[in-house]
């Protein structure tokens, strides 16, 4: 009877250990946490000594990115109508460029602008987001160099998109803009 | 008791709904709008002020609940100041410059092409009463109220339930108390005869070979446990941390139709997937700043779950916060606080992935690894992320190499030397160790 029971005991204890990670709001621990883990600091890793305390943090004031151009218009309404007058950079607006323009606007704006460029977003018919314009708005008369600053800058309740998409990126999808507005007012 | 708590928040319902019906109506006949007007100017209304003005609430431009009344209803200076507000500050109109300055000199689009009636229409409907608060008030107390009720009468049956099995219990245990008693003194009762029951243990131990099979068998099973604990080290599948704000992929993603680039931007350009900054949250919660939940509601699970609305609205004030939105000027404090989300998908520091690699030119979907993300209202993690999760998938995908041509001499010669049409991400160097580790 002895033997039993120590038997018994064995399988439970082994069936402990292996239940030992259930708490999934817990990391699971690791064999040699010291090749886990860098030295240097990580992307969003939290650091005493830097501003906001973390490493993630915006360029130092006065530098700029390598091969990064800067935009020189103010977010003023001078800014907005000088911005009209921009010349468009994308020369040959392809096939391809018109592709990866769309792809880029249907993840960044078509949720509210709609994928035709209508104002009608998914956002805007769940009536989460109202009063989003039609790119054809006759009052508006937006421009590919417009749709730029504003995509650069954001309006009103639009927010900028400047951290999302790069330059080359924001004149795709102005252009892309431009393809839908020609498409509306047709 | 259920059906009178039920006939009672019935009644109340109705009466609710029959107050706030009868006051709305009453309202609009006071107002006297007919309601076809009301309506075509809250969808006037709807296209194209809502992006800047709420009714009862400060946006980019001023609340226009009563906005007729604030300016003594003087229709035709607010049929020129939406048709065109500039030309009214520039020719010096003291109440269109007051009203430019106090929302710091931010132009409002102009409308030439609203008629006269167009912003008739409009402006009916900002004077209409709002019915809405007080009707979803009835249905909210209705919703709050019935789930309560039907609750306390679950646990009230579960009680008396188990009271009567307890009495039932004791019964039996009397009764055969009992009767034995009576047997006793009736001389009837006698030991229960102990018969010889053939030991199981005693057959077994004196059987050796029967012993050596079950020994063999508890030590393979014992280090397949074994293995199975210590392949699970390091591990983190289903890691589902608690983040410091709520935030519901399945909300974002799934009922919204966000896509996954839209905040986590730089995955098609980085090594990094990374976290969005605040200012992305803020690109759509500066104007939606509660949570209004689907047109049916809040369902039965979510709400066993504490996620109604007001929990949701909490949430995005916690966000508020953070980024430092006051939402009484609609304006930016300056004081902001840095979100400590919860990192879940870590690789080990040996390990090099590439982000862009996968999405970009490989163009595989995030919900290959990452899973429903759609449908998750706390994320996880999906996968293992473990050197054979990532190989199994190389060793099977095929690349497209259409479009590459600078290559197409050596994808040729990969195609001949394996003899295949299309080569696997494994075929073009993909199982190589200093790929990722290095």
């Amino acid at each position: 009877m002895n033997d039993m029971k120590k038997i018994l005991g064995l399988l439970l204890s082994s069936l402990l250990l292996v239940s030992c990670h259930t708490d999934n709001t817990k990391r699971n621990f690791e064999y040699f946490p010291d090749m886990y883990h860098p030295v240097g600091y990580e992307t969003y890793q939290a650091v005493p000594f830097l501003p906001n305390g973390t490493a993630a943090g915006l360029p130092a004031p006065h530098t700029i990115a390598r091969g990064h151009i800067p935009y020189e218009l103010d977010n003023t309404i001078d800014g907005k109508l000088a911005s009209r007058n921009l010349t468009n950079p994308v020369v040959d607006f392809n096939e391809e460029a018109a592709a990866s323009g769309k792809a880029l606007y249907d993840a960044y704006c078509a949720t509210c602008h709609g994928t035709k460029g209508d104002g009608q977003g998914t956002l805007v018919q769940r009536e989460k987001i109202l009063g989003v314009p039609s790119y054809a708005d006759a009052a508006r008369d937006i421009t590919v160099g417009s749709t730029y600053h504003v995509i650069y800058y954001g309006i009103n309740a639009m927010g900028s998109y400047a951290s999302q998409l790069s330059e080359d990126e924001r004149w795709l999808v102005a252009n892309y803009v431009m393809q839908l507005k020609q498409e509306l007012t047709k | 008791m259920k059906k009178v708590i039920c006939l009672r928040s019935i009644s109340r319902i109705f009466s609710l709904l029959f107050m706030s019906m009868s006051l709305s109506f009453s309202a609009v006949m006071a107002q006297e709008a007919p309601a076809e007007d009301v309506q075509k100017g809250k969808q006037l209304f709807n296209q194209n002020c809502a992006a800047c003005h709420a009714l009862n609430r400060k946006m980019t431009g001023p609340a226009l609940a009563g906005v007729v009344a604030k300016y003594d209803g003087d229709k035709e200076w607010l049929y020129a100041w939406i048709k065109n507000s500039q030309s009214l500050i520039k020719s010096g109109d003291a109440r269109a410059l007051a009203i430019y300055n106090e929302y710091n000199q931010t132009q409002m689009t102009a409308f030439p092409l609203l008629s006269n009636s167009d912003i008739d229409a409009i402006l009916a409907y900002t004077d209409a009463p709002e019915p809405a608060p007080a009707a979803p008030a009835a249905v909210a107390t209705a919703e709050a109220g019935a789930p309560a009720a039907s609750g306390i009468s679950n646990e009230v049956i579960l009680g008396a339930l188990v009271v009567v099995f307890g009495l039932l219990l004791m019964m039996l245990v009397f009764v055969r108390r009992i009767l034995t008693r009576i047997a006793q003194v009736n001389g009837i009762y006698t030991e229960e005869a102990k018969t010889e029951i053939p030991s199981f243990w005693k057959y077994f131990s004196n059987n050796p070979f029967l012993v050596f099979v079950t020994v063999v068998f508890l030590l393979l099973f014992s280090a397949y446990q074994v293995y199975g604990y210590l392949m699970q080290v390091g591990v983190d599948q289903g890691y589902a941390p608690i983040q410091p704000i709520h935030f519901s992929h399945k909300i974002h993603a799934g009922d919204n139709k966000i896509e996954c680039t839209y905040c986590h931007s730089s995955a098609r350009t980085s090594k990094h997937s990374g976290v969005p900054s605040l200012n992305i949250c803020m690109n759509c919660h500066k104007s939606i700043y509660e949570y209004k939940g689907n047109p049916e509601g809040p369902s039965a699970a979510d709400i066993a779950e504490g996620y109604t609305n007001e929990f949701y609205t909490g949430e995005i004030k916690k966000l508020y916060q953070a980024v430092g939105w006051d939402e009484e000027t609609q304006s930016y404090t300056g004081e902001s606080k840095p979100v400590e989300w919860v990192r879940i998908h870590k690789l080990p520091d040996f390990a090099y992935f590439n982000h862009a690699q996968h999405v970009t030119v490989a163009g595989v979907a995030c919900q290959t690894c990452h899973g429903p993300v759609e449908e998750m209202e706390i994320a996880y993690q999906y996968s293992p992320l473990t050197m054979g999760w990532c190989i199994d998938c190389h060793r099977a995908t095929e690349v497209d190499v259409k479009g590459n041509e600078y290559y197409a001499s050596i994808h040729k010669a990969l195609s001949e030397k394996y003899g295949v049409e299309k080569l696997t991400a494994a075929q073009m160097g993909g199982l190589e160790c200093g790929k990722c580790h290095y």
